[in-house]
């Protein structure tokens, strides 16, 4: 396999986005502690980060949309700037390898791209995300019900809480996918695909859909979609060869099997 | 069952910071538990963010865990959310590395730093599923031990701990373990619990409450003693001699989520000889045990590679008094140099001397973020600081203000107590006068300079000269605050903090209680009176009702001076400082005396040293430059460090 030089991008420093999971007990870690640990996990690996300038430098990197605190992801995403010429030592193929042991458990760096100087941001460039969610206290059927009758309608008014109020939204226009994947011992498991632009739909907020006693169970969210130059969606880094999926039985990922993931941008 | 993970796993959801309850700590160790192990469940009383950097925690933790006889793992005290979780849905308390039942533990030993955390004691005790009071322990219930700088008067809580271990744990830990280790391997034999205890009474360094009887007259207590002749009338504290040969931990917990104090850590030294008389830990560690330098070199190093942290805290009571100071810090500065503007490791010095020499070696090593400073005079007045043998002269204060504001520091912090013994209302306002002095310095530098000033109230503890003090009363750490308040109203570049004085009280019953405040606590603990040292949850009505239905006074407990004659709860514990000494000492801080240094200088009998037969360890011997801390000391004289017993006490010092 060959493997690309890191071309410069603004004068001797190279942006590289990352892609990694974060998986099982550390789920539980917020967005904010993501932040420290990879900032300690940079300077472990001894990767030549670049800095700010000014009286506290701190190291450029920058987190795609925040993960709420308990999910577990699969396509979690980070931008770091790299200082130096390119060398040996940052082959994009070694990063993984150089990184993995450096991070606590549950975190796995699943591969690492160039990003063109100038592009935009994870945050920014990334429209939807595709949840895998567990609803517990729904049947199957009731579920299969509520997914088709949301589907069918063109308005769908929730509550939910933004900055501490309480407000009524129509969310359907947010709701790009919704499906029933099957029963699990104490409730159901579903896959929507949720926007994230303009507005942010979290999966716990379609639990309301499923009547009143439907709570939000371990949630992963599997997928980030940005769009490429013909409106297509893509993962703004594909996902690793092998990668393997997500399921409520195991706190450990599983190897994907029958149920194939849809295929990018389907809904 | 052997993990509680599957049923706490659902409701971590719901509650405050979940990641505090994961474990997964980078330095975490998978323990392998084997039935012929003794299996130590190590506690903080705490919330895991105050309980994680806990040193002393991590270095017990390390050292057992290398022990083929014992396994370790840890355990904080689950935040009220989850506690209500945890007795709604039956589950105990439970250890964060394999999330296994406290019952299921040998040992469950706590460390007490700080007196307010009693009643999460108890509270932990119970959620563990063990009865509170020993007396309610059976054979099979694990043992209940605690250490800390707050078991020098274990006595408030001597109804619910099985042993307490006195002084440094590195070596009694073991000497506990081969007892227990024993206990197991005869099957734990019926009605053994008390030999047991009467075993582990025999280890130097370990008390056990239950071994003793004690009688009172009114609010003293009469008498203290042992119920069997094999038990020790006193009991002398532990002491490690080499810290070289005790490089822990040596691999530092590196949380997931925000704790306090959030570095690699590295002890320099331990034990201190400044001789502050209100300052408990500086009486109860000597004598001073340095760290080689080059080891001390090595584990900053090495545990900056390892953590990725960039900060590092060179931890001791004093760290600028540290004799190999210059070589650490020049090999941090060198290799800041090679780093670049990135990769800055800043260092910080925590407990900062006040003079020149320590705001330069905080400059040389803090290039990046130069906020914030830290120094505790501790008292307003000269006259009152030569009481509490704190010798820092006006000058002193002012040249390392002024000092610190020229090289880019702009906001200092002032650390000052009150309520000290003699203390006169022109001392109080001293404290103004110098926090106004130090910002007219700051403004001569910068317009963003900002002091802030803070006050706590004085407790006495045990084990110190200011052990015989009656702590002020509420009423009047309250007024002497007013006093500040007024007189700084106008100073808008000073600001005033104080810590409350009521908590100040309940510190005060528990440092010097005696074990009939063990039903103060106890009552406190069943009405749901957790984090006591958290603001939010401190109440002081709670403490002053259980007083009162118990029938004790705080007057008698916190208020009370006491007498030469008087029998202290805590005069069968030994801290290796001879009573007299600590009496002497009282009485020269009521004449105004102060004392220098005993590093440099001879020796003044307080018996740390002689009775233990080892002498201070320092790793040059030659003292380090500046900080005469008033005294007029002459540093530069250098030498091997005498323990010559003087035939009377050196004359007045620092006049």
């Amino acid at each position: 396999m060959s493997v690309p030089d890191m071309p410069k991008g603004r004068p001797g420093r190279t942006r590289v986005r990352l892609r990694f999971s974060k998986l099982g007990k550390v789920r539980f870690t917020s967005h904010r502690d993501i932040a420290r640990i990879w900032e300690r996990a940079l300077r472990r690996a001894e990767l030549p980060v670049a800095y700010s300038e000014g009286f506290s430098p701190r190291p450029r990197v920058s987190f795609g949309l925040a993960l709420p605190t308990g999910h577990e992801g699969l396509g979690e995403y980070l931008d770091v700037e790299l200082a130096g010429n390119p060398d040996e030592d940052r082959r994009l193929d070694r990063l993984a390898e150089r990184l993995d042991p450096c991070l606590p458990v549950g975190f796995r760096v699943g591969g690492a791209g160039l990003v063109e100087p100038g592009a935009p941001s994870v945050q920014q460039a990334v429209v939807s995300c595709r949840w895998r969610m567990e609803l517990l206290g729904v049947g199957a059927d009731r579920a299969a019900e509520t997914i088709a009758a949301a589907l069918a309608s063109s308005i769908l008014v929730v509550e939910r809480l933004r900055k501490g109020e309480l407000v009524t939204d129509d969310i359907r226009p947010d709701i790009d996918h919704l499906a029933l994947v099957g029963p699990t011992p104490a409730g159901v498991e579903v896959e929507a695909e949720l926007t994230a632009q303009p507005r942010v739909l979290r999966p716990g907020e379609l639990a309301g859909l499923f009547g009143a006693d439907a709570r939000e169970g371990r949630t992963c969210r599997t997928h980030q979609f940005a769009l490429d130059a013909h409106g297509a969606k893509v993962e703004p880094l594909p996902a690793p060869a092998g990668l393997i999926g997500w399921s409520i039985a195991a706190p450990s990922p599983s190897p994907v099997s029958g149920s194939a993931p849809l295929p990018a941008g389907a809904s | 069952m052997t993990s509680v993970w599957p049923q706490l796993e659902p409701i971590l959801g719901r509650v405050q910071k979940p990641a505090r309850y994961i474990g997964c700590e980078d330095g975490a160790v998978v323990p392998r538990h084997a039935p012929h192990k003794v299996a130590w469940l190590l506690c903080y009383p705490d919330a895991y963010e105050i309980g994680l950097p806990n040193q002393g925690l991590q270095i017990l933790y390390e050292v057992l865990n290398e022990r083929d006889d014992a396994v370790a793992e840890r355990a904080y005290a689950p935040w009220t959310d989850l506690e209500g979780e945890l007795r709604q849905h039956h589950i105990p308390l439970f250890s964060l590395d394999t999330h296994r039942p406290a019952g299921q533990f040998d040992v469950l030993a706590f460390n007490l730093s700080a007196e307010l955390v009693y009643t999460n004691l108890l509270n932990c005790i119970d959620l563990a599923g063990v009865p509170v009071r020993t007396v309610d322990r059976a054979d099979d219930d694990p043992l209940v031990i605690v250490g800390g700088h707050a078991t020098f008067n274990p006595e408030p809580i001597a109804d619910f701990v099985d042993a307490v271990a006195l002084g440094d744990g590195e070596e009694v830990i073991g000497d506990i373990t081969e007892v227990l280790a024993r206990w197991k391997r005869a099957g734990r034999p019926e009605g053994g619990r008390e030999r047991l205890l009467r075993d582990l009474a025999q280890v130097p360094g370990v008390y056990v409450p239950s071994l003793y009887d004690v009688t009172y007259d009114g609010p003293k207590v009469a008498s203290i003693t042992p119920r069997f002749a094999e038990v020790p009338a006193v009991v002398e504290k532990r002491t490690i001699t080499d810290l070289a040969a005790w490089p822990y931990p040596r691999n530092q917990l590196v949380p997931l989520t925000e704790v306090v104090h959030d570095r690699l850590n590295v002890e320099v030294f331990r034990g201190c000889t400044r001789g502050c008389r209100f300052c408990q830990a500086g009486m109860i560690t000597r004598p001073v045990r340095e760290r080689p330098a080059e080891q001390v070199r090595t584990m900053v190093r090495d545990g900056l590679r390892r953590t990725g942290y960039d900060e590092v805290a060179l931890t001791s009571l004093s760290t600028a008094d540290f004799s190999g100071i210059g070589e650490v810090v020049d090999d941090i500065a060198g290799q800041n140099a090679v780093c670049g503007a990135g990769g800055l490791v800043s260092v910080s010095l925590p407990s900062l001397r006040v003079d020149a020499f320590t705001v330069g070696l905080a400059a040389s090593l803090q290039r990046a973020r130069r906020t914030g400073l830290t120094f505790a005079p501790e008292a307003g007045t000269w006259r009152m600081r030569q009481v509490i043998n704190k010798l820092i002269t006006e000058d002193d204060l002012y040249t390392a203000v002024e000092s610190a504001y020229a090289q880019g520091w702009r906001r200092m912090k002032l650390y000052f107590l009150t309520g000290l013994p003699t203390e006169t209302d022109e001392d109080t306002l001293g404290i103004a006068t110098l926090g106004r002095a130090v910002a007219r310095i700051g403004k001569s530098h910068t317009s963003g300079a900002s002091v802030t000033v803070s006050v706590g109230g004085f407790v006495p503890k045990a084990q110190t000269p200011f052990q015989w003090f009656g702590q002020n009363t509420e009423v009047e750490l309250r007024r002497k605050v007013g006093l500040l308040r007024d007189d700084l109203k106008r100073d808008k570049g000073v600001q005033l903090k104080w810590h409350d004085p009521r908590a100040t009280v309940v510190e005060g019953l528990a440092a010097r209680g005696d074990r009939r405040v063990g039903r103060v606590i106890e009552t406190v603990w069943r009405r749901g009176g957790t984090f006591q040292e958290w603001s939010e949850h401190f109440d002081l009505s709670l403490w002053t009702d259980a007083m009162a239905e118990h029938g004790l006074s705080m007057d008698d407990y916190v208020y009370r001076h006491r007498t030469e004659d008087e029998v202290l709860p805590w005069d069968h514990l030994s801290a290796g400082l001879h009573k007299d000494f600590l009496w002497q000492d009282w009485r020269d801080a009521l004449d105004e005396l102060g004392l220098e240094d005993c590093r440099w200088i001879p020796c003044y009998d307080c018996g740390a040293c002689t009775g233990y037969g080892v002498e201070h360890v320092v790793a040059s011997a030659t003292p380090p430059a500046g900080g005469s801390q008033g005294t007029g000391q002459d540093l530069a004289r250098g030498g091997d460090v005498p323990v010559t017993l003087l035939a009377r006490r050196p004359a007045r010092a620092g006049s």
